[in-house]
């Protein structure tokens, strides 16, 4: 990482930092769960870039991920276990574990075989969330905010937010290591090409499993946290238009950088939130057809945006070739 | 269990799995030859069963509107591939992925403003509301059998083109490597618009069908997409004869599954077990069937592309 | 090149600044509703005759709830609880509604309940009605205008029963609503039942749900099967030729919604309701005629809730003399005993509605048109079975 992407992280987070106080002064507290929604999704998306941006591993069943991790919070909050020093290890370890089996099943197959079937793995794992009656099925089911006994009060929004801002903070630290470490570097060259490093003695399926394992992971973080700020879990979480979206945000802010997918994730639940409101000051009844100006914004960014928002604001360099 | 219900729903299995042939094999045929992942092939289904329900309501006879849906879908097909889709070939595949994902949003849309958001019931003439007792005891519906009769026909048809004809032979060797192919002197451009626009009308012809059988509305296509995907994982990429096995197998599998687990799990494990368990593998059934088969053929059952 | 990011960032932070302030609402004298239907999707066909009606009922009483300046902010729940709770979130942080409404599904109001009864702001439900919040769990920020999702079916088993119907066959969709229904169709049906059938909510195909049935071989069938689902589910039940053998009743299902698409199909059945669109009050005349001529159509009873619970706001906020006493606005709600489609209307102990139910059945009429026709009162001024183990008494 370079000293501009160095200074655009640090500024990016200090502005994540200010915004709590800023909402405080300001008498809006409805943004401070927008920008605790955002940073919980960005932890998704750069867990999914590891793999994605870094491993070139098409992974289009991520968002599964994320399910489990929020509804291993929400299963043992339904059997009355709600201390977090408890939940979130189980609900990143359960995340480990499935994307463990996942992923040793799926890198087996490469190509468009690995695209469609980790997408067919996190749709299995929807309809599983889907079919379970006693944890709401497609109803979904309420979750308490987790208890971190005399620590932390998660229902306090502020204190909840900085909890988010750490586990940020603290994956965009460990993936920095790890990327500049000697297994970052085995991944990054497998992707560019993969029989060279076989040929050098890598076991490069060894390799990537580890990092799809991380990915999942952290992405369970997410769904842990995503879960305690909803207070409610359902299966919508997994569905295979979640991992599309979070794909979207990597691409948009990034690939193949840490801060990037962070930015991604930024701009489009701000577009998501905005963009119907302000069709409706150009025309009126615009606004529920945000769509139709979403889905060319996507085509174009995929065309024409090589790399993403990130690209506007550290110009030279291509980080990822 | 009773045997006569069993039949019933065996035919159940057979008429879905037609269905989703109908999708996979316009979705496999692009895989197969054009190397093109296309999120949006569920979009197609939409648009056919929309077409078809406007051009019904105009002509007034539905016979005429499902015949006249068919060019019409393939024209769609057509502009589609050739305004969008030309870019994408030489992109990778996450690309693809995303920049048909982001087309799938804009069909959706488009489909919604011009019909609005609501789904829409048709209707289906009084020849083809009836039933007919091909069990007896047991009256099976008129419209249900037509759809397995016509996809079986289409089934037919596709295989005749493939085997028997010029078109078919440029097919499979596009399918096999499309480079060689165009070195060889045969316009590409127009062979992938064809196939593309081929595919586009089975899959019209699947939302045509499901409408009056249920409803048509925004993002009907992308539930059966996913399974067209995992028919398509099963029967092996660019394969017509794997998607047609694989997509009888996944019709048959999750109807049969559905009915049986339960009953069959209750033999083994307590009732209050079986019925909870019971439908939780129902519908993971497809997905375990499909991981199951790539543990022994990693490219499915019959892999067509050499590349 | 710091000078760059750093000058770029202002701009864009300053860019959501200015957003977050231009949403920022007026004055604290305005009466704020936010009103959450279904509008896109299948259940759109539900929530749009909802939002019809509200805009109404506005109108009717010339768009002044109590008198006061008023401010709607719908919202398109689009069936899913998480997009209801950001919505909810939304209009009590940062649109500060004294009201959230609507609501036509049990599951989303389960998901919103507690959130927004936390947050001192009212709930009225324009239709949801689930066990969950009408017992032990009732709350005294709660109220529903429609109905208890027990009460249809409870008339439905007393009146099987009476006309001494047996070998039943049960399906709903497998939710909450559903599991409610038949609970209460239970709880006063006294014949045999040979089947109960939870199917997917949402689900289009019922081809294999109906082998089995007529495998079953039941004298009737019950159905809970609202909007498309029902639709979906009668075509597909008239198509296996079963219209003709086995008799078909039903609860939430064959109304002004589905009739138009059912036709024939729907003709001779029997279903429950709380309304009829033929009910002879002045309100429901009015209501009736006034949503055929601007709207086109017959009005489904989800409309004529939400009708009401524009009738109920106006005369709880008239009676309280404003929104700022909370307390105030909750005794005038209580008292009820204002004008609805349904007559006068009364609260029970657990913000429940205490109405008649009746039967009706679906005709052809002469002029083609499909409508349901009220053929008696079933149950009169009933209560829900939840009020008494609420624990609220005012």
């Amino acid at each position: 990482m370079n000293k501009r992407q160095i200074w655009l992280t640090l500024i990016t987070l200090a502005l994540f930092a200010a915004v709590p106080p800023l909402t405080v002064i300001l008498d809006q507290p409805f943004y401070m769960d927008v920008v605790a929604r955002i940073m919980i999704l960005a932890i998704a998306a750069v867990s999914l870039d590891l793999i994605l941006g870094y491993g070139g591993m098409v992974s289009f069943g991520h968002a599964a991920y994320m399910g489990v991790g929020a509804y291993a919070v929400g299963i043992l909050s339904y059997y009355g276990m709600d201390n977090g020093f408890l939940q979130f290890p189980l609900a990143m370890g359960a995340s480990a574990l499935i994307g463990l089996v996942f992923g040793a099943m799926s890198l087996r197959t490469t190509g468009v075989y690995f695209i469609m079937i980790t997408l067919a793995f996190a749709q299995m794992l929807y309809f599983l969330a889907v079919s379970l009656e006693e944890f709401g099925g497609d109803d979904g089911m309420p979750a308490m905010r987790s208890e971190f006994a005399g620590l932390l009060d998660l229902n306090d929004s502020m204190q909840f937010y900085y909890l988010i801002f750490a586990c940020l903070a603290l994956t965009l630290i460990i993936l920095h290591r790890l990327v500049l470490s000697r297994f970052g570097m085995v991944i990054r060259a497998a992707r560019g090409n993969e029989r060279r490093m076989q040929a050098l003695g890598f076991s490069t399926y060894r390799y990537k499993l580890t990092a799809f394992t991380i990915a999942a992971t952290l992405c369970g973080l997410s769904g842990a946290l995503f879960a305690n700020l909803n207070e409610f879990v359902s299966p919508d979480v997994m569905q295979w238009t979640h991992s599309g979206e979070i794909m979207i945000m990597v691409i948009m802010g990034g690939m193949g950088t840490l801060i990037g997918p962070v930015l991604g994730a930024a701009a489009f639940l701000l577009l998501e939130e905005n963009l119907p409101e302000w069709m409706e000051l150009v025309m009126t009844n615009a606004g529920e057809h945000w769509a139709i100006i979403m889905g060319p914004i996507l085509i174009a960014i995929v065309l024409f945006g090589r790399g993403g928002i990130h690209a506007l604001f550290i110009r030279k360099g291509k980080v990822h070739g | 269990m009773d045997p006569l219900l069993l039949l019933e729903q065996a035919f159940n299995g057979l008429q879905f799995g037609v269905m989703l042939f109908l999708i996979a094999a316009g979705l496999t045929l692009v895989f197969g030859i054009m190397d093109l992942v296309n999120l949006a092939h569920g979009a197609l289904v939409m648009i056919g069963a929309y077409l078809a329900t406007a051009l019904v309501a105009w002509t007034d006879s539905f016979i005429l509107g499902m015949i006249l849906a068919l060019p019409a879908t393939f024209a769609v097909g057509a502009l589609v591939e050739i305004v969008a889709l030309r870019t994408l070939y030489r992109r990778d595949h996450l690309d693809q992925v995303l920049a048909t994902f982001g087309l799938i949003l804009f069909f959706n849309e488009i489909v919604r403003i011009i019909w609005g958001p609501v789904s829409l019931y048709s209707g289906l003439p009084d020849y083809l509301s009836g039933h007919v007792e091909i069990i007896p005891g047991a009256p099976y519906p008129v419209f249900r059998l037509l759809i397995i009769a016509v996809g079986l026909a289409v089934a037919a048809i596709i295989y005749f083109i493939v085997a028997h004809t010029r078109l078919g032979m440029l097919i499979r060797a596009g399918a096999s490597n499309n480079e060689m192919v165009g070195a060889l002197g045969v316009n590409i451009k127009s062979l992938f618009t064809f196939v593309f626009a081929l595919g586009a009308v089975f899959a019209g012809l699947a939302g045509m069908m499901l409408g009056p059988l249920t409803s048509v509305e925004p993002g009907m296509g992308e539930p059966l997409l996913i399974l067209a995907f995992v028919v398509i994982i099963i029967g092996g990429i660019g394969s017509i004869r794997g998607a047609f096995i694989a997509a009888i197998i996944v019709g048959l599998a999750d109807t049969m599954g559905r009915v049986l687990l339960p009953v069959l799990l209750r033999a083994v494990v307590s009732d209050a077990a079986a019925d909870t368990a019971g439908p939780a593998l129902a519908s993971m059934l497809i997905y375990i069937l499909m991981a199951a088969i790539l543990v022994v053929r990693p490219r499915g059952l019959f892999p067509a592309r050499t590349g | 090149m710091f000078k760059q990011i750093l000058t770029r960032t202002i701009g864009l932070v300053s860019g959501v600044a200015m957003a977050a302030m231009a949403a920022t609402s007026v004055t604290a004298e305005t009466v704020k509703v936010g009103f959450i239907t279904t509008l896109s999707g299948p259940a759109g066909i539900i929530g749009k005759p909802m939002k019809n009606a509200f805009e109404l009922g506005l109108e009717h009483i010339g768009g002044r709830l109590g008198g006061m300046d008023t401010e709607i902010i719908y919202g398109d729940d689009k069936r899913k609880p998480d997009v209801a709770k950001q919505l909810v979130n939304k209009m009590i942080k940062r649109d500060r509604v004294q009201f959230v409404s609507g609501i036509i599904w049990s599951n989303l109001l389960m998901a919103v309940h507690g959130p927004v009864t936390r947050s001192k702001t009212f709930l009225i439900s324009s239709n949801a009605g689930p066990s969950g919040v009408a017992g032990k769990k009732c709350s005294k920020d709660f109220f529903n205008v429609a109905f208890q999702n027990d009460m249809m079916p409870e008339g439905m088993g007393k009146y099987m029963t009476a006309k001494k119907i047996s070998n039943v066959y049960l399906m709903a969709p497998n939710y909450q609503a559903g599991k409610d229904m038949l609970k209460g169709f239970k709880r006063m049906f006294k014949g045999k039942i040979t089947g109960e059938v939870y199917t997917k909510l949402g689900q289009k195909d019922y081809q294999a749900e109906i082998s089995a049935l007529r495998a079953a071989k039941p004298s009737a069938v019950f159905v809970f099967l609202p909007g498309g689902m029902g639709i979906n589910f009668i075509k597909q039940y008239a198509q296996a030729g079963l219209s003709s053998q086995i008799p078909l009743y039903s609860a939430y299902t064959v109304d002004a919604i589905s009739l138009p698409a059912l036709k024939d199909a729907a003709v001779g059945t029997f279903g429950v309701q709380h309304w009829s669109p033929d009910l002879g009050n002045s309100v429901n005349r009015r209501f009736v005629s006034d949503y055929r001529k601007k709207y086109g159509k017959t009005p489904p009873f989800y409309a004529a809730q939400a009708y009401d619970t524009v009738m109920f706001l106006d005369n709880a906020i008239r009676k309280a003399g404003g929104v700022g006493d909370r307390e105030k606005l909750r005794t005038a709600m209580r008292v009820g005993d204002f004008s609805t489609t349904r007559g006068t209307f009364k609260f029970n102990n657990n913000h429940f509605p205490v109405q008649n139910i009746y039967l009706r059945e679906a005709v052809k009429e002469a002029d083609g048109s499909y409508v349901t026709k009220t053929r008696g009162v079933i149950l009169s001024a009933h209560g829900d079975a939840y009020a008494k183990s609420c624990g609220m008494k005012w």
